[in-house]
């Protein structure tokens, strides 16, 4: 999954959906994530950057990743690669 | 260089919980930058807010009501316009609509001008036609039909469920969850507006809205889409955000392409969950919320009163995402004697 081209975020982590100007907020590391994948990069490359920088388990780090990437869908915010 | 002034008068003072248009529309023509403005309100009822605007609006004149008959209204006109040299008029209510595109030629004798839809677009868009509109411009509206009977519920409801939308002919919609609720706005609605009533099969999904203008030769010369954010009890905006959505621009200029709409509109949609657009509504006139679409850098007003002058302009090509509008109320406080003016003299 990629974050749709069209969505901003800001510094401050403050989501806007141009489509159906729905905005959400997400905390530092949901901020982190949504600009990695703004940046191309694929779910291995997240983990690798985030499990670098952080102290925390792969498995942990897998399952609120699933969470918050099923969130984003839910939230019409990313879409498949094509 | 010196601006030109015009003298604009403007209906749609009521900047209450069920807003007319006039007072943003006012806002927006204070705003052009190729014109400087008189404005003269015309006002149905003696509180109508817009009235004690002093700040925007210049003198205001109570106007008789569209069932008063075109003599009437004619005659008022000509009283006031021997005052006041109008040079554009600008009615913004879906009841007197039809009145003034049919006074249009003599108002232009009058030096008044105005731009407006013609009579056939006018009654094609028209709720009770709207299904056929949808299936001639290839658009999709949710099912519905006029009925004259509350008998006639049961029949529709046999083929789509319930809830159903019962709607008045020029005003007011209602959610109906069953055959009890469905015969009680039935009769709500008539009773102030008249049959045929509109019962409409319920689309889930969220309201957006756009606002355009066609310069009746099949351009669009502006529109803005909005997703409304906070709605009042009456269905109205009190809170909206301009979106992009690709879907409602090509919508819109499909049905300004194909009608050679003239003036300006209102597009009401829903959003189904399958993500498809169902028209509901098509207005006549200026939304409310048209302020909004000035904040995105589109001053429809502004377009209204060139195109009434025969002034070539050119379309719009862009507008900023993501303008917030967010309706706020305010207490103005005024002498009595103030309302005298307009209750007694009809002037003020």
């Amino acid at each position: 999954m990629k974050i749709k081209n069209n969505i901003s975020i800001s510094n401050s982590g403050f989501v806007f959906n141009p489509s159906n100007g729905e905005t959400f907020s997400v905390n530092p590391i949901g901020n982190e994530i949504i600009n990695l994948m703004k940046e191309g990069k694929f779910q291995e490359d997240i983990r690798s950057i985030i499990l670098d920088k952080y102290y925390t388990e792969k498995n942990s780090f897998e399952n609120d990743y699933y969470d918050f990437i099923n969130m984003l869908n839910i939230f019409d915010l990313v879409e498949e690669y094509e | 260089m010196n601006k030109p002034k015009y003298t604009i008068a403007v209906t749609g003072l009521n900047a209450t919980d069920n807003p007319g248009p006039g007072v943003p529309v006012i806002r927006a023509l204070k705003e052009s930058r190729d014109f400087d403005t008189r404005i003269i309100g015309f006002a149905y009822e003696s509180l109508e807010p817009g009235i004690f605007l002093e700040e925007l609006v210049d003198k205001t004149y109570h106007i008789p009501y569209p069932s008063a008959g075109k003599d009437n209204i004619m005659r008022r006109l000509q009283q006031i316009n021997s005052v006041e040299n109008i040079d554009i008029f600008i009615p913004n209510f879906d009841a007197e609509m039809l009145s003034f595109i049919k006074l249009e030629p003599q108002l232009k004798e009058m030096g008044i001008h105005t731009f407006l839809p013609t009579i056939e677009q006018f009654e094609e868009r028209h709720k009770t036609n709207l299904f056929e509109f949808g299936k001639k411009y290839g658009i999709k509206v949710p099912f519905s039909q006029n009925i004259f009977d509350e008998c006639e519920i049961l029949n529709f409801a046999n083929n789509f469920n319930y809830p159903l939308v019962i709607k008045g002919k020029f005003y007011e919609a209602y959610i109906a969850y069953n055959y009890d609720e469905a015969k009680k706005y039935f009769h709500n609605i008539s009773a102030k507006w008249g049959i045929p009533i509109i019962v409409q099969q319920f689309i889930q999904g969220d309201e957006y809205n756009v606002i355009a203008m066609g310069d009746g030769n099949g351009n669009m010369i502006a529109a803005v889409p909005m997703r409304k954010k906070i709605i009042t009890e009456k269905g109205k905006a009190w809170a909206g955000i301009t979106i992009e959505e690709d879907k409602l621009m090509k919508m819109t200029n499909k049905i300004i392409n194909g009608s050679k709409w003239r003036g300006p509109l209102e597009l009401e949609l829903i959003k189904s969950s399958q993500n498809e657009f169902y028209l509901i509504e098509v207005n006549p006139r200026i939304p409310a919320w048209v302020y909004l679409a000035v904040g995105a850098g589109q001053n429809i007003p502004e377009t209204i009163v060139k195109l009434a002058l025969g002034v070539d302009i050119e379309p719009y090509d862009s507008y900023k995402v993501g303008k917030l509008f967010i309706r706020y109320s305010w207490d103005k406080i005024v002498d009595i004697s103030e309302f005298e003016k307009i209750a007694t003299m009809g002037e003020s």
